[in-house]
């Protein structure tokens, strides 16, 4: 009961979120000095051209009015057909969601086990050497461009294996989990190990601080007064009072990176959302924009809300409201 | 699996106190120094029996029993704690987690925040049942939780067992701690400042449910307060404790009205209502607890005694018997002591002592 008017809520709650934002995109777009119709007639084509095109897309008409245009079809499902290749928005978001959504979900999952496992190790023999050598590692990880990474490991991971004779991972491209999932998880070993490593750092770093806290706290000493063992010490009355914070950022980054991973799709040709979006915005390609906007919008929507969802799970003390 | 005991100890048949702490030193090394919180404590509890140990914060009175405990990380600890004949202080971890929360358990000072506010209070005692009776089931192991809830008076205990903390009152929190401490029987309750975090009403219920369940199951007591006045109600032997030393050790009528030692003297003067704050005014005493760090020379009390002597700050007072004027008194009130160079016969709060204390010092 109480559970199903928070949802209510927190649905309108987004509804409204999304509203604004793609009020605020299609407003950007027509700021931005881009020309999609002018794009699209080539460089040889006349005014009339151009403006027989742009009259075509729709894109003479008021903005206000093209806006409700979008907004009333969007209402109904509809995203609308990209400019350049007139496939329908939808199709090509159904087709880029898989790669990003494997690969930000998957690299999540090796993330936080790393992150959270070395956070714990860290905190647990704070200040020793491990320690240190655990947060100079994070540290080094969380400077390092993505690119950087992603090249280092394709090099020393794809290449010298290969050309070693033993070509275990594959350089790029995506498979469908569908098609075949263990062909999935081998081309997608080294993206997620890429989005992992960056990633982790700052988990190592907030589980360490958030376990340093718990681990201070009066209910820790009485469990070693009751004669609990340490390891159910760290781990049963520890790490589940510390996770609160790791669950908040992990809801913040899954849903941020599912509207863009850019970086790693792009270094190891997976496709996803991530290159879709820069290619749309380099062109001009309006709808597949908003498609995206849309997407990634909801995406944080609904990774915040899960966020919520679990933290009436973690902690008795808060009720969902 | 059985903690071992040293063969050979104290030999059955003589009388063996259940804890005996000889000479306990605690000191934790830090950037600014070496802290001395404890410097040399000895006392003993006996079976059933009840010792408080009273101090201002910093004398040493929680950092002693938790050394002995293994519950004060990075400290550097000395001295024998025999507890049923084995030295606690030479325990490992392992055998000293077994000894925890069954043989001896504690009740701290914040229930609010010394249960864990992410598990059902059930759940935290049936936790310290199966971590050391690990054959019990769960039914079993929820069964006495319930018993022991509604032992400590908690209403409905079958419908409490799934609260979680955050759903019990202040008091009823420490209650379940109370359940908690007894759920395996232990034979030493060490209560660390048990009704501090509480409101006054309740105070005096807690007070009187730990003097109740100690008397119903025979379980000794060590019970540590900055309040005197909660020592008047259970006590049988006061440990007075300042900069990390027993300053007096008495019955619990004696130390109540024949205290020799000034700084006992001064804490009663200072409850509010008692027979030493006489005619309503509270006399507080003056300054504050020393530095741990730099320990004043001689008595360490001697900067805020208002009886100081040149001699108090030269030499260290040795905690020795001292003789009341009256005579009599209870078993426990035959061994009282102090660590204080003024007369022997110098004892409580009436202008007689008074006179003899300050013509002392004029000497």
């Amino acid at each position: 009961m109480l559970l199903r008017r928070f949802l209510v809520r927190r649905a309108l709650l987004g509804v409204l979120v999304l509203w604004l934002v793609t009020l605020g995109t299609f407003l950007l777009f027509f700021v931005a000095p881009s020309d999609a119709a002018r794009t699209l007639a080539g460089r040889q084509a006349t005014p009339e051209q151009v403006e027989l095109i742009r009259h075509n897309l729709g894109l003479d008409r008021p903005i206000l009015v093209q806006y409700l245009d979008y907004l009333g079809r969007l209402v109904h499902g509809d995203l609308g057909q990209s400019y350049f290749s007139g496939e329908s928005v939808g199709k090509l978001l159904a087709q880029d969601f898989p790669p990003t959504a494997s690969l930000v979900l998957g690299g999540a999952v090796i993330w936080v086990v790393i992150g959270v496992g070395a956070g714990v190790v860290s905190a647990t023999r704070a200040r020793s050497l491990l320690d240190r050598f655990v947060t100079l590692l994070a540290l080094a990880a969380v400077s390092m461009p993505t690119f950087v990474v992603g090249l280092l490991l394709l090099y020393f991971l794809f290449f010298q294996l290969t050309m070693a004779g033993a070509p275990v991972l594959p350089p790029d491209s995506y498979v469908p989990f569908t098609t075949s999932p263990g062909e999935w998880a081998r081309h997608l070993v080294l993206p997620w190990v890429t989005i992992a490593m960056v990633q982790a750092a700052s988990y190592v770093r907030l589980t360490r601080g958030s376990m340093l806290d718990v681990l201070g706290e009066d209910y820790i000493r009485t469990a070693r007064a009751k004669g609990v063992p340490e390891g159910r010490i760290i781990y049963r009355h520890g790490l589940r009072a510390a996770l609160t914070p790791v669950v908040t950022q992990l809801g913040v980054d899954v849903g941020t990176l599912i509207g863009g991973v850019v970086v790693t799709e792009s270094v190891f040709g997976l496709g996803g959302i991530g290159q879709a979006v820069v290619q749309a915005f380099v062109s001009g390609d309006l709808p597949v924009i908003m498609g995206v906007v849309v997407l990634a919008t909801t995406a944080v929507v609904v990774a915040n809300l899960l966020v919520d969802i679990a933290y009436g799970l973690l902690d008795p003390r808060i009720r969902l409201a | 699996m059985t903690v071992r005991r040293p063969s050979g100890g104290a030999a059955r048949g003589t009388i063996m106190s259940l804890l005996e702490v000889t000479d306990l030193q605690v000191r934790f090394p830090t950037s600014d120094g070496l802290v001395q919180a404890v410097r040399g404590l000895s006392f003993t509890v006996e079976r059933g029996r009840t010792l408080a140990i009273v101090g201002e914060s910093g004398s040493g009175k929680t950092v002693s029993t938790q050394a002995v405990l293994g519950l004060s990380p990075g400290a550097d600890i000395s001295g024998t704690a025999l507890f049923e004949g084995v030295d606690l202080l030479k325990l490992d971890h392992e055998q000293l987690r077994r000894i925890r929360g069954a043989q001896i358990s504690v009740i701290f000072q914040d229930p609010l925040t010394s249960l864990h506010p992410l598990y059902k209070v059930g759940w935290q005692i049936e936790e310290l049942i199966r971590v050391h009776r690990p054959d019990t089931s769960r039914a079993e192991a929820r069964r006495r939780a319930v018993e022991l809830l509604g032992l400590v008076g908690i209403p409905r205990p079958d419908r409490r067992v799934d609260d979680y903390p955050h759903q019990f009152s202040g008091g009823m929190r420490q209650r379940a701690m109370i359940a908690m401490s007894l759920a395996l029987n232990p034979k030493l309750i060490v209560a660390d400042e048990p009704t501090t975090a509480l409101d006054a009403t309740v105070q005096a219920q807690i007070l009187e449910l730990i003097g109740r369940v100690q008397a119903e199951f025979d379980i000794a007591l060590i019970l540590i307060t900055h309040d005197l006045g909660v020592v008047a109600g259970i006590a049988d032997e006061v440990l007075v404790m300042y900069a990390g030393l027993v300053v007096e050790r008495a019955g619990r009528r004696t130390l109540y009205y024949r205290p020799h030692h000034p700084y006992t003297k001064g804490l009663l003067e200072s409850i509010p209502g008692s027979s030493g704050a006489r005619n309503g005014r509270l006399r507080p005493i003056s300054g504050s607890p020393p530095s741990l760090i730099a320990i004043p020379p001689g008595c360490a009390f001697h900067p805020r005694c208002p009886y100081a002597m040149p001699v108090c700050a030269a030499e260290r007072p040795p905690l020795s018997r001292v003789t009341g004027t009256a005579s009599g008194g209870t078993a426990g009130d035959g061994d009282h002591a102090s660590a204080c160079w003024l007369p022997h016969e110098a004892v409580g709060l009436g202008p007689d002592a008074e006179a003899l204390r300050l013509r002392a010092k004029e000497a």
